[in-house]
C-alpha cells in the first residue's frame, strides 16, 4: 500500500531498513540468548542519524514528527523487536525534555540524544505502581537549591545503560496525581544506583533494570516544568511514544510475515510446497490483511499527533492496542505455520513470538488502553 | 590531503540473474549500486580526511544515471562529486577510460592521493587504476589493504599479494588501489542522504573537458571484443599411482597422446 510518505520520511525508511537488514538480522538471534546491550549496533543507529529523527533542527536533530519516528521504529522492528525497543526507548526518555524542558535544559541535553552519544531512559513504573501509576512511592523533597529524590523504579527500559533519565516523583503526597513532578536524573549523580537486571521471555537484546535513589540529590534546575506537572507530562509523552510502541508492534509482525511466507514457498509436503495449500494462503492473506490495517491505523495516528491536533489519547491507545494484538496473532500464527521448526531456536519465529508479546503490555497494558478509549468515547457522548 | 576517489556504477551483481536460454545476463530491472570495491576506496577517504584534514572528490564516468552514485557517496560523507559523461565518451575501453578520467583529475589540479577499488564488479579488469597512475605519470599501489601512515608528502601502506603482504612506501601524490581488507564502509547518514539530495553536481563534458577525440570513447580504445563466451570448466587432473617405473612410463604415453 502507498502512505504517501515524504522524500524525507522515505529516506528513512530506505536507511532503517538497510541497518536493520546488513545490521540488525544478523545480531537479533546472538543479542536474544547472550542479553547483552547491544552498544554496537546503537553505534551503527546514531551515526545515520536516526536518535536525532525526533530531536528539533535547533538542537542537534532533524525535527521529524511521530511518524518519522515510527518508520524507523518499524523497520528496526522488523529485524529485532529488542534492538528496536533501546532504539525507542531513548524517544521515550527525550520526549519530555522535548515537550517540557525550557531552554537551558535542551540546550544541555538534546544534542547529546540527537547524535546518539548518550541515550534516555524513562523512569515511571514502580513495582506497585503498574497500571495505577498514580500510586507512585517514590518522592522528590526540596532542599534549598536541590531537590532529594528517594525510591525505587523498576522494570525501566534501558535502564544502567542510558545516560539520561525522565523520572517522575512524588514532590507532594497529599495531592495525589497532582502532586507528581518529573526530574531530570543524569546516571553517576550520587545516590543513584542500579538494581536488579531483569531476565525476560523476549525482547532480550534491550535491559530492563531497577533505579533506585537513596537521598539522590539532583540540582532544582532538573525539574521539568513546574512542580506537579508529573502526570501531565507523562500523559503528553504517551500520548507521543504510543504510536511508537504501536509501530514496534507493527514491525514484529511484518518481519514474522516476511519469515513465514518465505518459509511457505520453500517447504515442501505431500510433494508440493505448503503455500499451495489454501489452509496456509488463508491464514497468510489473513495475517497480511492485519499487518496492513495496523500499518494504516498506526500512520493515521502518528501523521494526527504530527499535525498538532491535541486530544490524540483516544487514537493513541488505539494504535497501541490493534497494532500489539495483531503482532501477538501474527507471530503465533507464524509459528503455526512454521510447524514444529516454528517452535525450535534455529528459526527466527518464534523470537518475535515471545518478542510480540511485550507490545500487549509495556506503555500501558491494552486493558489500559481499552479503559481510555471507552472513557473518551463516553465523554464525546456527554458532550 | 586532498583525496580523489575514481567509482563506478555497476549492476547489482547480487541481483544479476542468467537467462537460461541465452546464457546472457538479465539486466532489466537490476538496479545499479556503486562498485562494491569502490565503497571501500570512498570509505578510506573519509577516514584519511576524518584524520588529516583537507577535501575529499568523487569521480564517475557513465550515463547521466550514474549522478546516484555520486550521491550516494555524498551520503556516506564525501565533499565534491563530478559526473563525467558525453556521448563523444561511449565504448570507452581501459585505456580511454583512464585517459578521460585523467582529464577530469588534471581539470581539478591538485591532489595528494587517488583512490580506486582493485577492480569493477562487471568488467573485472582491474586495468583503470594503474591506466591513471601511469597516464598521470605518478607511484602506484595496487591492492593495497591497510594505510599504515600519510607523513611528510610520504605513504607507508601494506599491499596484498597471494602470499601475504609488502610493505611500501612512496611519495604522494600516488594513486592506490584498494582491496576490501582495508575497511569496513559506513552506511550512510540521513543527514548525509539530505544533503546529497541537494548536493550540487558539477557535470563534465567533452566540452569541459577538451580532450584528444582520437583518444575518447569507441576510436580511442584499442580494445576489440573478439568473442564473449564462457571459459569451460577446468577438467580434474589425472592422478597416476603404482611403481615409480610404470608410473613414468603411463605418463609419458599419456604425454604423447596428448601431443598428437
Amino acid at each position: 500500500m502507498d502512505y504517501l510518505l515524504t522524500d524525507g520520511q522515505k529516506m528513512i525508511q530506505e536507511l532503517s531498513r538497510k541497518i536493520a537488514q546488513e545490521k540488525v538480522a544478523p545480531v537479533a538471534a546472538k543479542y536474544d540468548i547472550t542479553e547483552e546491550f547491544p552498544w554496537d549496533v546503537l553505534k551503527v543507529i546514531a551515526d545515520s542519524d536516526l536518535f536525532a529523527i525526533f530531536v528539533p533542527v535547533e538542537y542537534g536533530g532533524i525535527g521529524g514528527g511521530v511518524l518519522d519516528l515510527c518508520i524507523a521504529t518499524e523497520e528496526l522492528s522488523r529485524a529485532c523487536g529488542g534492538i528496536a525497543v533501546c532504539y525507542a526507548a531513548s524517544a521515550l526518555g527525550t520526549f519530555p525534555i522535548i515537550l517540557f524542558g525550557n531552554e537551558e535544559q535542551k540546550k544541555k541535553y538534546l544534542p547529546d540524544l540527537a547524535s546518539g552519544k548518550k541515550i534516555a531512559a524513562f523512569g515511571l513504573t514502580e513495582p506497585e505502581a503498574g497500571s495505577d501509576a498514580s500510586a507512585i512511592k517514590t518522592t522528590a523533597r526540596k532542599e534549598g537549591d536541590h531537590y532529594v529524590l528517594n525510591g525505587t523504579k523498576h522494570f525501566i527500559t534501558n535502564g544502567a545503560e542510558a545516560q539520561i533519565y525522565t523520572i517522575v516523583a512524588m514532590t507532594d503526597k497529599t495531592k495525589g496525581a497532582r502532586g507528581a513532578s518529573a526530574f531530570i536524573v543524569e546516571k553517576g549523580t550520587k545516590g543513584f544506583t542500579f538494581g536488579k537486571k531483569e531476565e525476560k521471555l523476549g525482547i532480550r537484546a534491550s535491559i530492563t533494570s531497577e533505579l533506585v535513589f537513596t537521598d539522590c540529590k539532583i540540582p532544582k534546575e532538573n525539574l521539568l516544568s513546574k512542580e506537579g506537572m508529573g502526570f501531565i507530562i507523562t500523559m503528553k509523552t504517551f500520548d507521543m511514544s504510543r504510536p511508537g510502541v504501536a509501530a514496534q508492534a507493527l514491525g514484529i509482525a511484518q518481519g514474522a510475515l516476511d519469515h513465514t511466507v518465505k518459509y511457505a514457498k520453500e517447504r515442501h509436503q505431500f510433494g508440493k510446497a505448503i503455500s499451495s495449500f489454501q489452509g496456509i494462503q488463508w491464514m497468510l492473506a489473513d495475517m497480511a490483511t492485519e499487518v496492513e490495517a495496523a500499518r494504516s491505523l498506526v500512520y493515521s495516528v502518528a501523521r494526527m499527533v504530527d499535525s498538532g491536533k491535541t486530544g490524540v489519547s483516544k487514537e493513541s491507545a488505539m494504535a497501541k492496542l490493534f497494532a500489539s494484538d495483531v503482532a501477538m496473532k501474527v507471530t503465533t500464527d507464524a509459528v503455526q505455520i512454521f510447524g514444529g521448526y516454528g517452535y525450535m531456536k534455529d528459526y527466527p519465529v518464534e523470537k518475535f513470538m515471545r518478542d510480540a508479546k511485550i507490545t500487549q503490555i509495556y506503555e500501558g497494558t491494552n486493558q489500559i488502553q481499552r479503559n481510555i478509549i471507552a472513557l473518551q468515547l463516553i465523554k464525546e457522548m456527554a458532550k | 590531503m586532498n583525496i580523489i576517489v575514481c567509482i563506478k556504477q555497476v549492476p547489482d551483481t547480487t541481483e544479476v540473474r542468467i537467462n537460461p536460454e541465452t546464457n546472457t545476463l538479465v539486466r532489466e530491472g537490476v538496479k545499479s549500486i556503486i562498485n562494491p570495491f569502490d565503497m571501500y576506496a570512498i570509505e578510506e577517504a573519509i577516514r584519511i580526511k576524518e584524520k588529516l584534514g583537507g577535501k575529499t572528490t568523487v569521480i564517475t564516468m557513465g550515463p547521466p544515471q550514474a549522478e546516484a552514485a555520486l550521491r550516494e557517496a555524498f551520503a556516506m560523507g564525501i565533499d565534491e562529486g563530478i559526473l563525467i559523461s558525453d556521448r563523444a565518451f561511449a565504448g570507452s575501453d581501459t585505456w580511454a577510460t583512464s585517459y578521460t578520467l585523467v582529464g577530469a583529475i588534471k581539470k581539478i589540479g591538485e591532489f595528494d592521493l587517488i583512490l580506486c577499488g582493485k577492480q569493477a564488479a562487471d568488467g573485472d579488469t582491474a586495468q583503470v587504476g594503474p591506466g591513471i597512475s601511469a597516464h598521470l605519470d605518478i607511484p602506484q599501489v595496487t591492492y593495497v589493504k591497510k594505510i599504515e601512515e600519510i607523513k611528510d608528502g610520504l605513504a607507508r601502506v601494506e599491499r596484498m599479494t597471494e602470499e601475504g603482504f609488502e610493505i611500501i612506501e612512496t611519495p604522494l601524490p600516488a594513486l592506490f588501489t584498494v582491496v576490501k581488507e582495508i575497511n569496513e564502509p559506513r552506511l550512510p547518514s540521513l543527514k548525509g542522504m539530505m544533503r546529497a539530495k541537494q548536493a550540487k553536481i558539477a557535470l563534465w563534458t567533452q566540452k569541459e573537458l577538451n580532450l584528444d577525440a582520437q583518444k575518447i570513447g569507441l576510436c580511442g580504445s584499442p580494445t576489440q571484443v573478439v568473442k564473449i563466451f564462457t571459459p569451460p570448466p577446468k577438467k580434474g587432473g589425472k592422478i597416476i599411482t603404482g611403481e615409480t617405473q610404470e608410473v613414468v612410463s603411463e605418463l609419458f604415453d599419456l604425454l604423447k597422446s596428448e601431443v598428437n
